[in-house]
């Protein structure tokens, strides 16, 4: 690759050094006893509306999707602009459904959503079943957030042969787990302050610096292919393209609480209240990823692959180096380094959110449910911390040894499981109505068919769906779910007849829900 | 904690959120180039609006529920 560019390397040492200090220093930030898991894992619950929206904001805008949406528009055109109305209807279920989960942990000391489904469904098989999902999808999207420094920091011209090519990953790796291990949520919480100040110092720089370049948005345009500027037109007898855009916005959108990390952003808030002012606040990051995928066409219009400079950056990342190519292109080199920096620590938030959820999970839904029954405390408290690295060495191992492609394969996938568990968790904050067996089972037929549809579908999102002659292409989660959903549904009246004598176990009342 | 008022799971004004499913996730209502504004097709800028209408009206439907009742908060 190019030469090192010192002045962008040193601006983003410094920032990481910057974050570094403050990630140690977090651990004194709303003081509590860190050696309890509330406290470690969930900030103490103590987060207002502000900190919240930095802290989600971080968590669900990571490095990757500020690296692979662009990409994808640079590659595949119009199908990518599908992150927007994706990232428009996730905040009507934020609004809705969460305050409610909210109510419920709070009330009861849920830490992680197999909290909840054990407690709501009183079976440890169902919520063992939630854990293993989460943990399983969680730990792909933390590979790829690594996958996001390994990006920037080839760009920036470090390469090397051997271990020392994954050194730069490697140091990251260990600042992320210690102070991840020392201060819990409270590091990456006061991170993405920086973060995302830096993260929107970007993307307005870019999305205005470059359209002045070209002499405005309609030169840009103009310099994209037909069949990349809007989706395809269906032709006979099926919906085509339509159908799998909207299906890939719905079904994301309804996975995205799911997931693990999500959730632990949405329980460290200090009320209900707060997450309803965030539903309307968030927006603003979804803003800015449209404008981020709008980054693909700038780099598409400024043929960046053709240039000479940027093959070997092409070569090695594939479209995912069309952001850095970009700022590399059309920035001095201080700039190059703030925004780079940007993007790896947009990679450290999420990582260390992450990790911290899968943490949570598996000490309070497989250790404490199936080892330890009565661990102390403290004991719990350092059960996440361990766990919290060793989930992080597995990322780690990961993305250096297996191609970068199986990350992305099983993120993939993850998306297909993850969802699996909205009956329990989504409606399972509404309503005790479906038999826990009965949603073991609806799961149980959603992983396998899902997986199962990927696989057919050459481990693509969409499926080509055939109804009497018609095709209908959508995203593979939605279909399967909407499988487990019914599933659950037509056995749940069987189950209960079966066991009719029995009431059904719920330790959650009705006015739990409610503020 | 605050005096249990009863529980109303439903709002009419949570219809408002209705709206912006229905604009977002029919392609077929802005599947085109025409017309752009300030260069954009109307494909991208279309769908950044709705992010911008849809935090209004995420905004109208806090407004308009919140009132009912204080909020009990962990800050304790």
């Amino acid at each position: 690759m190019q030469n090192v560019n010192w002045i962008a390397l040193t601006i983003f040492v410094l920032l990481f050094a910057l974050i570094t200090w403050l990630g140690f220093a977090a651990a004194n930030w709303k003081k509590g006893d860190l050696e309890l898991l509330h406290e470690w894992g969930l900030g103490g619950r103590r987060f207002g509306t502000v900190v919240t929206w930095f802290l989600i904001g971080g968590d669900l805008y990571t490095a990757y999707t500020f690296i692979a949406v662009p990409a994808l528009a640079f590659g595949a055109g119009a199908v990518a602009f599908f992150a927007v109305p994706y990232t428009i209807i996730i905040y009507p279920i934020l609004f809705l459904v969460f305050p409610r989960l909210w109510q419920v942990c709070h009330k009861h000391g849920y830490i992680t959503s197999g909290d909840f489904v054990r407690g709501r469904f009183g079976n440890r098989w169902l919520a063992l079943a939630i854990t293993i999902t989460g943990i399983v999808a969680t730990m792909p999207y933390i590979a790829l957030q690594l996958v996001g420094i390994q990006v920037v920091v080839g760009a920036l011209g470090i390469s090397g042969t051997g271990i020392a090519s994954d050194l730069p990953l490697i140091i990251a790796f260990v600042i992320l787990a210690a102070f991840t291990y020392s201060s819990g949520l409270r590091a990456p919480a006061s991170i993405a302050i920086v973060k995302d100040i830096l993260i929107y110092i970007t993307a307005f720089a870019v999305i205005i610096a470059i359209p002045i370049e070209f002499g405005g948005f309609g030169k840009i345009f103009a310099a994209i292919p037909p069949s990349k500027l809007v989706l395809a037109s269906p032709g006979p007898n099926t919906t085509g393209a339509y159908s799998a855009y909207a299906t890939l916005a719905l079904g994301s959108a309804l996975a995205l609480f799911l997931y693990p990390h999500s959730l632990t952003g949405i329980l460290s808030a200090s009320s209900s209240h707060a997450i309803r002012r965030n539903a309307a606040m968030l927006p603003g990051y979804s803003f800015m990823l449209g404008l981020l995928a709008l980054i693909g066409f700038f780099a598409i219009a400024t043929k960046l692959d053709q240039l000479p400079e940027f093959a070997a950056g092409f070569k090695e990342f594939g479209n995912n180096f069309a952001v850095p190519a970009l700022i590399l292109h059309s920035f001095p080199s201080w700039f190059v380094g703030l925004s780079f920096a940007a993007i790896a620590i947009g990679a450290l938030v999420p990582a260390a959110i992450m990790s911290i959820a899968a943490a949570n999970l598996y000490t309070r839904n497989i250790h404490r449910e199936f080892i330890n029954r009565n661990p102390t405390d403290r004991q719990e408290a350092q059960m996440a911390k361990w766990v919290s690295l060793i989930v992080k060495l597995g990322a780690l191992v990961f993305i250096i040894f297996v191609p970068t492609k199986f990350a992305i394969y099983l993120q993939l996938l993850g998306g297909i499981w993850i969802i699996q568990t909205l009956p329990a968790i989504m409606l399972g904050v509404y309503t005790r109505w479906f038999n826990d067996w009965a949603l073991l089972i609806g799961w149980t037929v959603g992983i396998i068919t899902g997986t199962a549809m990927a696989v057919a579908a050459n481990l693509s999102p969409t499926y080509s769906l055939t109804l009497a002659g018609f095709t209908f292409p959508g995203y593979i989660a939605l279909y399967t779910v909407i499988l487990n959903v019914v599933v659950a549904i037509v056995l749940t009246p069987i189950f209960k007849s079966m066991a009719a004598a029995q009431p059904p176990i719920d330790q959650t009342l009705a006015t739990d829900y409610y503020a | 904690m605050d005096t249990p008022h009863k529980p109303s799971a439903w709002s009419w004004w949570y219809l408002l959120f209705a709206i912006q499913y229905v604009f977002v996730l029919w392609p077929p209502l802005y599947n085109r180039v025409e017309p752009t504004w300030i260069g954009i097709p109307f494909f991208y800028w279309y769908q950044l609006l709705w992010v911008i209408i849809g935090a209004i009206l995420t905004a109208i439907v806090y407004f308009a529920t919140e009132h009912r009742g204080r909020h009990y908060s962990a800050g304790s």
